[in-house]
Formats: structure tokens, C-alpha cells, sequence
């Protein structure tokens, strides 16, 4: 009966669900362990991964600076006419030197570089992967995960902390020139502030969060490169999935990570 | 100087016991989510043996020549090359392996984002050999492919058949003692495919290659068992046949004997094994049919 059988492949077919979810998960955790303990034996690719940083962390330079001047700026416009309403202009410094190193500065420069590199990473090697340039590079004698991923994930966790520094700075400057021409806040004023805001707390959170987020994006990337199945389209479906399940996780990971550093340095 | 391999394993025709097959291939069964690829295949390679996998497009070719270079394993069975069980080397065994093999991809798979120089020396840098060393023998295996002008080019300025050539320089730079050649001639002219054949026929008589070759074209058997490279003359010629009996196979730079033989996949199974004489001989209606398409 047809009823019958559509009840009893129900659960044959969520089987089947949570288990290659389940599969991929200590996949991508075992090539995730794999990337990191390479580390400790030879041989290292320090040029590819040299190549890779400058990739990554130069290749990110301008989207990460007109981002973060257009992100202090529209802060400054948004946060100074609730300030203005109290009298209270001279906190724009600190409101937005808060809100870009504690959360707006590693959350979207990550967002940013998870759409720039974790789709560069997963269709560059999900291309080789295809066209059997990592089958070769076996066929070599050498190990893609320590020759592709494990360089790909060190460039993107060295380089995204600095990239969050590049930001915040960039965003306070931002802020302060739209500060400047909206409020007429002197330089002394909005920079005083500013730095004042911040204790060492909120300079930890601003780079712990960094190395999790670069860590997550550039595993994802890879772990989607490399397993890339059906051809062109596989790599096209990869490079999505890359950069929607990094911004997620990185999303995701950003309510965890607040709540533990906040709880460890307040 | 060629810095040594990370482990122990030593892989030469000379650690062989004498008289066991380079490559055993017994009951070897593998499938994916679709069913069985291969179902229960055996055959093995002798030393100096060109063994020539002819089947059809699916029938599982470039998956043997992935299991042997133990690139996959087997759901089931026994692949043994040059004295190794691969299914029981872990991976960082089978990566040492590989470098004293040579594989020649289908499509070429050269790396799109380096030079020619670059993709042949790329074994030879991983080895971390000297410069000198590297150039010397990069230009002697890319002259070996007609192919020492392209030394700074892109695969991507290259031709089908320019790919291939340069895959065979990479694959036969380090001078291995066997090379998997998956289809090399897919996809060519006539032309380039005798050119790619040609190219066999140099590394197993001069440098004494072993190998295992997938096609389905019939004419490369029939080529590398009818033909020998002559070091004297630079040239193809045929091998010699005495009252009409089958010709000697030619001696190679090893002292083996470069023999060619056939085996021919089907639906997952080894359907016939033989001497291409044996195969122009059969009266096999399937047989025939891969003799027609290369009339």
C-alpha cells in the first residue's frame, strides 16, 4: 500500500539525513585536527603560505577599509542624534569605539573575508579537486591537506586578527569624520574618549574572537573544496555552502564567544 | 642530491622476490552508492610487462589504475604492487609510495597555476633537490617529450596533446620503475595519440618502464606490442616476426622482457586476458567489436 510505504521510508530517510550529517561533521572535524597537527612535522610550506596571507590579508585590504569607514561613519550618524537629545555628544567616541572592537570589528570584517575567501578557497581547490589536480598532487607523493588546507588555515587565522585591527581603526577614523562635520567633535574629544572606552578586556575580545572566526571560515572552505563531488556544478554548490555555513557558524560562534569573554573579564 | 624518502620503504624491481608479479591484482571488488564498479577482478603485471586495459567508457579502467596507485582502496580484494599490500599502508606509507611511481591523469591534471618547468619539477622540489639538479632534469624530461620550448608556459596555453606530454614528463622524471598511464590517448587525433604512444613505447624501452595502460582504443595495444623505440635510428620501428610466428618481445633498458598484453574489462570483470594476438585471433563477438572501431 502505498501509504504504508511512504510512512515506513520516513524514517529511512531521516536516517539517512543524520547520518551523513553526522558523517560530515567528523569529517570535517578530522581534516579540521588533520590541518592543525601538520604543524608539527615536516615538511612546512611556509612560501604557500606566505602567498596565501598576502592572498587573503592584502587581496581583503580595500572592501575591509571602505567597510569599516562607511560602518564608523553610519554609527556615528545613527548613535549622535540620540546623544544630541541628552546632551551627551561627547560619548560618541566611546559608544562607537566600543561597538567596533567588541563586536562590529570581528564579526564583520569575518563576515567579509568569509565572502571573499571562504568562496576563493572552497572553488580553488574544489576546481583541482575536479579537474584530479589533487589526485595528481597524491599520485606525487604529497599530502593535499598539508600542502593546500594547512597553509590556507594558518594565512587566514595570522592574518584576519590584523585585518580586525585594520577596521577598528579605520572605522574610528570614519566615525570621527562624520563626527567632526555632523557633531563639531574636536579630534582630542572623540579620541579621548575613545581610547578611554576600551580596558583590556574588551582588546582580548576583539582578538580572541578574530583567530575562532578566521579558523572557522578557512576549515569551511577547504573541507567544501576538497570534498567537492559533481563536476563544475559540485564547485559552484561547494562555494555557496561555504560562504553561507561560515558566515552562520561564524555568527553562531560570535553569541558563544560574547557571553564566555564577557563572563571571563567583567 | 635527492633528499631520502621519510620512511623505510624501499620500492625497486631489485627488492623484489624473483619471479613474483610487479602488480597482483586478486578478487578486487569496489562500489559506490550505485552498485559495484568492479566485481571480483584479478590479473597480475611481470616485470618489463605493458599490460593494456581496454574496456569501454564506465566499465571501471581509471578506477583500477586509481586502486593500484593506491590513490583508493578496495572495498574487497588484494592489490599487491612491487612487494606492498596496499590496503594495509597508511596514508603517509602510501604517499612514500607513490613517489617511486609515475601517473599520467587522463585529462593531464597538470597544476593550472604553474609553468610547465614548474608542474614537471614539482616532485623533485617536494624531494627538495638541488636547483641545478631540478633545471638539469626538467629540460631532460621535457626534451624527452619533444616539449623543451614550453618550458614557461601555462597549461592553459597548451594543447590536448601538449598536456598529455608534459603529464608524461612529470610522471617520468624521477625515473620510476612503473607508470599508470589512465587513457592517455582519450580524446586526441590520430596523429597525437601515435605521438602519446610513441612516447610509451620510449619510456619502456630506454628507461625500462613497467606499466599499465587504460584506453579503449585497441590500436594502442596493437602499437606498443607490434612497435619498438630504437635508441640507434631515434625511431619507431617494427618488430621483427620469423615464419610467421609471433614476434620476440623487445628487451628493455632493465635486461626484462617488454611484453605486451591485454585485459579486457567488462561490466566490472576481467572479460578476457591475452596477447593482442590472441584477441585479433578471437572469434568473440564482443572482441570483434573493438577491432571494427579501429578499422
Amino acid at each position: 500500500m502505498p501509504e504504508t510505504s511512504e510512512i515506513s521510508s520516513l524514517p529511512s530517510v531521516l536516517g539517512d539525513v543524520v547520518k551523513r550529517f553526522v558523517f560530515s561533521v567528523q569529517d570535517y572535524s578530522l581534516l579540521s585536527l588533520q590541518s592543525v597537527t601538520n604543524l608539527f612535522s615536516p615538511p612546512q610550506y611556509w612560501a604557500d603560505t606566505v602567498d596565501q596571507m598576502d592572498l587573503i590579508g592584502v587581496g581583503s585590504l580595500p572592501i575591509i577599509i571602505a567597510a569599516a569607514l562607511s560602518i564608523g561613519g553610519v554609527m556615528v550618524l545613527n548613535t549622535a542624534s540620540e546623544f544630541q537629545r541628552f546632551g551627551e555628544t561627547a560619548l560618541t567616541g566611546e559608544a562607537v569605539s566600543l561597538a567596533l572592537v567588541r563586536e562590529l570589528g570581528p564579526a564583520i570584517t569575518a563576515l567579509l573575508v568569509a565572502g571573499r575567501n571562504a568562496s576563493g578557497i572552497a572553488s580553488e581547490l574544489g576546481s583541482m579537486v575536479v579537474t584530479e589536480q589533487v589526485d595528481a598532487m597524491r599520485a606525487l607523493g604529497t599530502d593535499p591537506i598539508r600542502k593546500l588546507m594547512t597553509p590556507r588555515v594558518v594565512a587566514v587565522v595570522l592574518t584576519v586578527p590584523v585585518l580586525v585591527a585594520i577596521f577598528d581603526l579605520v572605522g574610528l577614523c570614519g566615525g570621527f569624520v562624520v563626527a567632526w562635520f555632523t557633531l563639531r567633535l574636536g579630534a582630542v574629544q572623540f579620541w579621548t574618549t575613545a581610547i578611554r572606552a576600551l580596558d583590556f578586556g574588551d582588546l582580548v575580545q576583539g582578538l580572541a574572537k578574530p583567530i575562532v572566526f578566521a579558523f572557522i571560515i578557512s576549515t569551511i572552505g577547504c573541507y567544501q573544496g576538497l570534498r567537492v563531488t559533481g563536476g563544475t556544478q559540485g564547485v559552484g554548490r561547494a562555494t555557496t555552502t561555504a560562504v553561507v555555513i561560515s558566515s552562520v557558524m561564524v555568527l553562531v560562534s560570535d553569541l558563544f564567544l560574547a557571553k564566555l569573554l564577557l563572563y571571563l573579564f567583567k | 642530491m635527492v633528499r631520502p624518502s621519510r620512511t623505510s620503504i624501499m620500492l625497486d624491481a631489485k627488492t623484489m622476490v624473483p619471479g613474483e608479479p610487479f602488480i597482483e591484482f586478486k578478487d578486487v571488488r569496489l562500489g559506490f552508492d550505485e552498485g559495484d564498479v568492479l566485481r571480483g577482478v584479478s590479473f597480475d603485471v611481470s616485470p618489463g610487462e605493458t599490460k593494456v586495459i581496454l574496456g569501454e567508457s564506465g566499465s571501471g579502467k581509471t578506477l583500477l589504475m586509481k586502486l593500484a596507485a593506491g590513490l583508493l582502496r578496495p572495498d574487497c580484494g588484494r592489490v599487491w604492487v612491487m612487494g606492498h599490500h596496499l590496503a594495509e599502508m597508511s596514508e603517509e606509507e602510501l604517499l612514500d609510495f607513490r613517489r617511486h611511481l609515475g601517473f599520467v591523469f587522463q585529462e593531464g591534471a597538470l597544476f593550472d597555476s604553474m609553468t610547465v618547468a614548474e608542474n614537471v619539477a614539482f616532485r623533485l622540489r617536494e624531494e627538495h633537490a638541488a636547483e641545478e639538479e631540478i633545471e638539469q632534469r626538467v629540460r631532460e624530461a621535457l626534451r624527452f617529450v619533444e616539449l623543451e620550448q614550453a618550458l614557461d608556459k601555462f597549461p592553459a596555453e597548451l594543447s590536448g596533446g601538449m598536456r598529455r606530454r608534459v603529464s608524461i614528463a612529470r610522471a617520468l622524471v624521477d625515473k620510476p620503475p612503473l607508470v599508470f598511464y589512465d587513457s592517455p590517448t582519450a580524446g586526441l587525433d590520430p596523429v597525437t595519440s601515435q605521438t602519446i604512444i610513441t612516447l610509451v613505447l620510449r619510456g619502456r624501452d630506454l628507461q625500462g618502464v613497467t606499466s599499465l595502460l587504460a584506453t579503449h582504443r585497441v590500436q594502442d595495444a596493437f602499437g606498443l606490442a607490434h612497435y619498438r623505440f630504437d635508441e640507434a635510428s631515434k625511431r619507431v620501428v617494427p618488430i621483427a616476426s620469423a615464419n610467421g610466428k609471433p614476434a620476440t618481445p623487445p628487451t628493455n633498458a632493465r635486461g626484462e622482457r617488454a611484453t605486451t598484453n591485454v585485459v579486457v574489462l567488462r561490466a566490472g570483470e576481467v572479460y578476457f586476458e591475452g596477447s593482442t594476438d590472441d584477441v585479433l585471433h578471437s572469434s568473440d563477438e564482443y572482441l570483434k567489436k573493438f577491432l571494427a572501431s579501429a578499422e
